[in-house]
């Protein structure tokens, strides 16, 4: 049996015509991409809302900037990884200087971009992002979650970036309680290991922990939504139960989900930490199922380093 | 009275400077008239009331020019005028580079170049979405032309035809490591300006003669084209002979007896001007 399946970024544009009625100062800003990132629906409903900036991403985040210091709530969508780099400095030196609510909305982030290879991957976004000061981060594992970080976005007084996947994925959270920014989910409760995982991840996240439980393996699970702010105290409390972590994340391993964790619980609660995602390297074109698998991002992979996190050490 | 007034602000400018040890002379130099004009004349605002939704904004792009906006907005009533003394030092409302956070009046913090031409714009479309009439100017020098980003605003306000945005460009022709003419060349600029769409004004004003600079704002009130540039020739570090147009005072710190015969200078031209 298969779960139903929803692509994020159809949530998104449907969540923008959804919301728009209830946030009429909220305005979308597209880089010649609102066909794929689906805020050309929007554009068509809302002509006098919706600009399109054309391939120039860095102008569009310092316009939708402008925008919100007249008190206008700007919605910036285009792909995440020409968003954070090439609008870095603005996201830094414009929007989260001045704490402007402007939303930054990733698209086609990690790996799903998968045919277009390397050059449209993006696999730093997170890292670029958690490191910059007000800036509220935030990774949502399907639709549903994506709509409740969009309108808490909304309503937060301060920039917020969603990172948005491109293909469908499995809807997780229809019908449980909505998406709290700063706050992990805790999928299961366990004792012998945590896992703590963000974005598309999660679903492997949820089987391999059941076929961990078939070995006797209990694991407290985490789903975590927010990277920035953290959610440290739930992260603390389960390393202290657990004393073993494994962070799974569809990201370079360095700057993203298990660095962030790693920077909590190396200070506050020290515990045999193992790191699934990206390796520092480029990736490259493919299907995104055997990209995701190749890149090592898979159930069989969180299956064997938590199996081997369980193992004593050497 | 606004000639004056701009030259007074120099010899402020140049005091604190000289004192800190640090900031950006030429820059500052170079866009005194226009500060004044726009802050003493030309812009509806509320000094008492910097947030008034319906005010005038000015985008300070060549935020560099922090001393000279920080001295207008004080002498205009934003805060008092003893904070310049906290010019760039710790805990200061007054940053290296403007702070909208900190400092009443600024608009938009700024140091980065580039960030001006496009968030004017924000604004200004803005005013369209929410029906206001205010008018949004940014200030760009030399060095946000030479940014790509600049023009990517330059290519969208004429796209959205923005109403009300005008573009004051400080073309003092001198950047940081040099001459425009060597490090980077602008020219044509009016062509390159009209060739994006803009509306530009048919003259070149001389950005030094606060005459001079209250007729381009009476051309800019007239217009229907939308968006609108006016060209400034102006000079980097105006008012002190050895100083003008040259690169060296970009940012160099002024010692005392470069200070001294600096002053000297511009109180005597200042004694000119009643």
């Amino acid at each position: 049996m298969s779960a139903p399946t929803v692509a994020m970024r159809d949530a998104f544009g449907e969540a923008l015509l959804a919301l728009a009625p209830d946030f009429p100062a909220m305005v979308v800003l597209d880089a010649d991409v609102s066909t794929s990132t689906r805020t050309a629906a929007f554009g068509k409903r809302h002509p006098n809302r919706f600009f399109n900036v054309g391939v120039a991403e860095a102008n569009m985040v310092d316009i939708a900037a402008g925008m919100a210091t007249c008190g206008l709530r700007p919605v910036v969508s285009t792909f995440a990884l020409f968003l954070t780099l090439k609008g870095a400095d603005q996201v830094r030196n414009i929007v989260c200087y001045n704490k402007l609510p402007v939303i930054l909305a990733g698209h086609y982030a990690g790996l799903s971009d998968s045919y277009d290879g390397a050059s449209h991957q993006s696999i730093l976004d997170i890292a670029i992002m958690r490191a910059m000061p007000n800036l509220t981060v935030v990774v949502p594992a399907d639709g549903i979650e994506l709509l409740q970080a969009l309108t808490a976005a909304l309503r937060h007084d301060g920039p917020t970036y969603i990172r948005i996947c491109r293909n469908p994925t499995p809807v997780l959270f229809a019908g449980e309680s909505p998406l709290e920014i700063g706050k992990i989910r805790k999928l299961n409760d366990g004792n012998d290991l945590t896992i703590a995982v963000c974005g598309v991840p999660t679903s492997m996240a949820i089987e391999a922990a059941d076929r961990l439980a078939q070995r006797g393996v209990s694991v407290d699970l985490l789903e975590v939504s927010t990277i920035k702010p953290i959610d440290a105290e739930s992260l603390v409390l389960s390393a202290r139960k657990t004393g073993r972590v494994l962070t799974v994340e569809e990201h370079t391993i360095h700057g993203g989900l298990g660095s962030a964790i790693a920077e909590v619980l190396s200070q506050r609660a020290p515990a045999r930490m193992g790191m699934i995602g990206i390796e520092d390297k480029f990736t490259e074109s493919g299907a995104y199922d055997a990209l995701l698998r190749k890149y090592g991002i898979c159930v069989e992979r969180i299956e064997s380093e938590a199996l081997r996190l369980l193992t004593p050490e050497r | 009275m606004l000639q004056r007034l701009a030259q007074e602000f120099r010899i402020t400018v140049l005091d604190i400077l000289h004192e800190k040890g640090t900031g950006h002379w030429g820059g500052a130099a170079s866009a005194a008239e226009l500060f004044v004009a726009l802050y003493f004349d030309v812009m509806n605002i509320r000094p008492e009331e910097p947030k008034w939704p319906d005010r005038d904004r000015l985008v300070v792009s060549k935020g560099h020019a922090s001393c000279m906006l920080y001295t207008v907005l004080a002498h205009r009533g934003y805060f008092p005028i003893e904070e310049l003394k906290s010019f760039r030092q710790i805990d200061s409302r007054l940053q290296g580079h403007p702070c909208m956070l900190k400092t009443p009046g600024v608009e938009m913090s700024t140091g980065a170049l580039g960030h001006g031409a496009s968030v004017a714009l924000g604004m200004a479309l803005a005013a369209r979405l929410l029906g206001k009439n205010y008018w949004t100017y940014v200030l760009l020098g030399d060095g946000d032309l030479n940014e790509g980003q600049t023009w990517e605003a330059i290519m969208a306000a004429a796209k959205f035809k923005t109403e009300r945005l005008v573009a004051l460009i400080d073309y003092n022709k001198v950047q940081l490591d040099g001459p425009s003419d060597q490090i980077m060349p602008m020219d044509p600029l009016p062509e390159k300006l009209r060739a994006f769409n803009w509306n530009v004004a048919p003259v070149v004003y001389d950005g030094h003669n606060a005459v001079a600079v209250l007729e381009s704002f009476d051309w800019v009130r007239n217009q229907r084209q939308w968006p609108v540039a006016v060209i400034y020739r102006t000079h980097k570090g105006r008012g002190v002979s050895f100083m003008e147009d040259n690169a060296h005072w970009h940012g160099a710190p002024i010692d005392d007896e470069t200070y001294a015969k600096a002053r000297q200078e511009l109180l005597q031209t200042l004694e000119t001007l009643s």
